[in-house]
């Protein structure tokens, strides 16, 4: 196994935020400043790794029927403890994340690299995977963070920009600003790498092709 | 012999309104609110309205030099973009607040969309709306009208220049209440540079009506719409009856009624659709004014029905002539 290409895939091919447009609700809502969004980023990641680790091993052990609960319960432990590190440590990202620290549990982005990945591989190419995936997003959400802090409040991390001032654009830190911004960089990142839409999408890179048993490919045949 | 036929999909009567000439007749139809605002506000109205006008023929032609489209600038729907939005702006914005809408409402709302016709919504009103929501302080200073008297030539500076703008600023009437319906209807009160003058207003709107570039459905609906609903609520709140004129002679309403409410692209085809369209722009401006916390609502209403546009444009389709409605079960089977 090539474990580097399990590290590299999350980054740019495989980026959850802006290729496979999973996690878009921490995305859209923390992004108001780049400081957010790199706490938002760090703590999911930290999750994403111990809970890939962790159900990597348990992956014999966890019976099929009941699968979705035993992850859940994995990960919303990491949560709770990320949760209770930010707070001792960082109490003023804790406070601007708010509710959004507790949701990293039913973010798409973990729950669909243990469904996807950690149940099938062993622990170290998961905990790559998670690493890999993690820095992904979190290089996202500072992307998006810096370009709507710097336009939206004239600032980055919390200094003053020069030439920013009585020039900001508030709208980019609206929430309709979100959904440009992140319009704009997924559009931006994918005229970068060159990337097209698929022609034809087989159910290799389905999402729902457990649930819909090959349907469409009969369909269009 | 066969190729002497032509086999083409209907309409097969064609008139001789190209888009260039309604954009031009759309613009001319202007004039007269854009004269209106020289005399109220200034040379610096004219100044925003030549401004914008420019940024957004670059803009486009920019846009399609980079996607390698046809250059299209010379349609003037680009120009009557940048000129509409000029009107939707206070006097005093500064330029670079007013070149960034042009460029939001030619390059992200109409270029990023397919260009020219597959816009979904109006790009001058997005860009007002996204100016409104960037630059909220800037984008509602009010200036009383000929403020430039006692200027002298500072006049063609932005707000920065004034001095003592509080002096010469004060609330849209449509918040204060206090202006009298016949300065309303000139337009001698503050508001943006062509939603003051209804008469000016009017002028242009009646033209575009006479000449069959706008049909009446949509700005009737919308002004008729509203009527009745401030009415009601005037009636019903117990208020003077002169609340009724004076909630569509003040405010954006007539601008948007004419020249918004009748765009083309982004509102529906048939005339029941148009009725629906200019109902549903009353019902929510009424809406906004009386209930939410903003003085206007005309912007974020057409706005809205320009999103309901494609499901007004299904639930109105017409009936070719002897088609039988076919029932939903067979047409989901078939």
């Amino acid at each position: 196994m090539n474990y580097g290409k399990e590290f590299l895939k999350g980054l740019i091919q495989e980026n959850p935020v802006l290729v496979s447009l999973l996690g878009m609700c921490p995305t859209l809502a923390v992004t108001t400043g780049a400081f957010n969004g790199i706490g938002m980023g760090l703590s999911t990641m930290f999750v994403l790794i111990c809970s890939n680790i962790v159900i990597s091993l348990l992956r014999r052990a966890i019976p099929q029927q009941v699968k979705l609960p035993c992850y859940i319960v994995i990960i919303a432990s990491f949560v709770t403890l990320i949760q209770f590190l930010v707070h001792g440590f960082v109490p003023a990202l804790y406070t601007s994340l708010g509710a959004f620290l507790e949701l990293i549990t039913v973010n798409c982005i973990i729950l669909g690299r243990a469904e996807m990945f950690a149940s099938k591989n062993n622990p170290i190419a998961s905990a790559l995977d998670g690493a890999g995936m993690g820095l992904g997003f979190t290089l996202a959400l500072f992307l998006m963070g810096s370009i709507r802090e710097i336009f939206g409040s004239g600032t980055w991390m919390g200094l003053s920009v020069p030439g920013m001032a009585g020039h900001t654009i508030s709208l980019f830190v609206m929430p309709a600003g979100g959904f440009l911004t992140l319009g704009f960089v997924i559009a931006i990142v994918c005229a970068i790498s060159n990337r097209k839409p698929p022609k034809k999408l087989g159910c290799a890179a389905c999402p729902n092709a457990a649930s819909c048993g090959a349907g469409c490919e009969e369909a269009d045949a | 012999m066969a190729s002497l036929f032509t086999v083409s999909p209907s309409p097969h009567i064609r008139g001789n309104l190209t888009t260039q000439k309604i954009m031009f007749l759309v613009i001319l139809a202007l004039c007269p609110a854009i004269a209106a605002a020289t005399v109220l506000f200034g040379l610096r109205a004219m100044l925003l309205v030549v401004f914008c006008g420019g940024i957004s023929v670059l803009t486009e032609l920019i846009c399609q030099k980079l996607m390698k489209k046809d250059i299209t600038v010379s349609d003037g729907s680009a120009l009557l973009t940048g000129v509409l939005l000029a009107l939707n702006l206070p006097v005093t914005l500064p330029l670079w607040e007013a070149a960034i809408g042009c460029i939001f409402a030619v390059a992200v709302v109409k270029q990023l969309f397919g260009g020219l016709g597959c816009n979904f919504a109006n790009p001058a009103i997005t860009g007002r709306v996204f100016l409104l929501l960037s630059f909220a302080g800037d984008m509602t200073t009010w200036v009383k009208p000929f403020y430039y008297r006692s200027m002298g030539s500072g006049m063609l500076s932005s707000s920065a220049g004034i001095e003592n703008l509080d002096a010469v600023t004060g609330a849209t009437p449509l918040a204060s209440g206090d202006a009298d319906l016949l300065s309303l209807f000139v337009g001698n009160v503050g508001g943006s540079l062509g939603e003051t003058s209804a008469l000016a207003l009017l002028v242009g709107g009646v033209f575009l009506l006479l000449i069959g570039v706008i049909s009446y459905h949509a700005p009737v609906a919308y002004l008729g719409s509203l009527a009745v609903l401030e009415l009601i609520y005037t009636l019903a709140s117990g208020g003077e009856l002169t609340a009724v004129p004076y909630a569509l002679l003040s405010g954006g309403v007539i601008l948007g009624a004419f020249f918004m409410a009748t765009d083309y692209v982004t509102t529906p085809i048939t005339g029941k659709g148009k009725l629906l369209f200019g109902i549903g722009c009353g019902l929510l401006t009424f809406v906004i004014r009386e209930f939410a916390s903003m003085p206007e609502g005309c912007s974020f209403s057409i706005l809205l029905m320009n999103l309901l546009t494609p499901y007004i444009d299904r639930l109105t389709m017409t009936r070719p002539l002897g088609a039988k409605l076919v029932a939903k079960e067979e047409s989901t089977n078939g």
